[in-house]
C-alpha cells in the first residue's frame, strides 16, 4: 500500500457509512424502538432490537478469530486494544450511568450522532447535552488514567 | 415484512463495519471512545472520516429505500438534556458505550465488556421501565 493514511481514512469512511447505515436499517436510529424494546412492562414489548446485537456480534465472532491469524491489520501497525483487563468501579458505575440516560431518552451515542445530520431539534439536544457530559467528565477525571 | 429481518440485517451491517475498522486499521469502532479522542487531543483523520460516514447513515438509508429512517422521540427536552449528560459522562466512564463494548467487546469475549454490557442493559431497562410506568 503506497499510502496507508488516505487508505486507512478511506476505509473509515466506507465503515462509518456502512455502521450509519445499518443503524437506520436495525431501527436503533429510532428512540420510539429502543424504549419500546427496553420497556419491558409496556404491555407490547418489541423484542427486535436482541436480533440487532445479536445479528451484529454473529458477523464479528469469526472477524475477531481472523484478526488472531494476522500478525497485524492490513493497513495499520497494530491491533489497538484497550490496555484494562480488570473489572473495576468506573466500568460499572458509568455503564449503569449510561444505561439510565439510554433508558430515559432511547439514544445511544451511535445512533444520537447518525441521527444529528437529520437536525432535528431535539437530537441536536441530546447530542450537546452528550457532548457535554463527556467533557464534564474528562474535566473531573484528567489526572487519572 | 416482519420487523425482526431490517433488525437483524442492519445488525450484520454493524458488525461487518466493525470488523473492517479492526481487519484494516486494527481499530475498535467505539461511538463513545471517537467522539471522546475528537474533543481531547488525541484528533485523528480517520474518526473524522468514520464519524462523517455515520452522519452519512440517515441520507444513505433514504438513498436506498425512498424515505428517512423513523426517528420518534417521545421524552420532553428537559429529560432529553438529562438523558444526554448522563450518556455522555456514564460512556466516559465506563469506556465504551453499545458499540465498544457491546459489538466488538461481546466479539472478543472481553470480561469487562461482558459486565459492562449487562451493567447497562440492566440500567436500561430498569430508567425505561420506570419511565414508561410514570408517562
Amino acid at each position: 500500500m503506497k499510502n496507508p493514511v488516505v487508505a486507512r481514512v478511506a476505509l473509515a469512511l466506507a465503515a462509518g457509512a456502512l455502521f450509519g447505515f445499518g443503524l437506520s436499517l436495525s431501527g436503533m436510529v429510532d428512540p420510539a424502538r429502543v424504549s419500546g424494546f427496553l420497556d419491558v412492562a409496556s404491555g407490547h414489548w418489541d423484542p427486535s432490537l436482541v436480533f440487532v446485537l445479536g445479528g451484529a456480534v454473529m458477523v464479528a465472532v469469526p472477524g475477531v478469530l481472523l484478526s488472531r491469524c494476522l500478525a497485524r491489520p492490513i493497513l495499520a501497525e497494530d491491533f489497538s486494544l484497550p490496555a484494562k483487563t480488570r473489572i473495576d468501579r468506573p466500568l460499572i458505575t458509568g455503564s449503569a450511568i449510561f444505561g439510565i440516560g439510554w433508558g430515559l431518552a432511547g439514544f445511544c451515542p451511535g445512533p444520537a450522532l447518525s441521527a444529528f445530520a437529520l437536525g432535528l431539534t431535539p437530537v441536536v439536544l441530546f447530542v450537546c447535552a452528550m457532548i457535554a457530559g463527556m467533557l464534564v467528565h474528562d474535566r473531573l477525571y484528567a489526572k487519572q488514567p | 415484512m416482519s420487523p425482526y429481518w431490517p433488525s437483524l440485517f442492519g445488525g450484520m451491517l454493524l458488525g461487518l463495519a466493525c470488523i473492517l475498522l479492526f481487519l484494516f486499521n486494527g481499530r475498535i469502532a467505539g461511538i463513545s471512545g471517537i467522539m471522546g479522542k475528537m474533543l481531547g487531543r488525541e484528533r485523528r483523520l480517520a474518526d473524522l472520516a468514520f464519524v462523517a460516514g455515520l452522519l452519512a447513515g440517515p441520507y444513505t438509508y433514504a438513498a436506498a429505500f425512498g424515505r428517512l429512517p423513523d426517528i420518534t422521540i417521545a421524552a420532553p427536552w428537559p429529560l432529553i438534556l438529562i438523558a444526554g449528560v448522563l450518556v455522555g459522562f456514564g460512556t466516559r466512564m465506563g469506556s465504551g458505550c453499545t458499540s465498544g463494548h457491546g459489538i466488538m467487546g461481546l466479539a472478543r469475549f472481553s470480561r469487562r465488556s461482558i459486565a459492562a454490557t449487562v451493567t447497562f442493559l440492566i440500567s436500561g431497562i430498569c430508567a425505561a421501565t420506570i419511565a414508561g410506568a410514570l408517562s
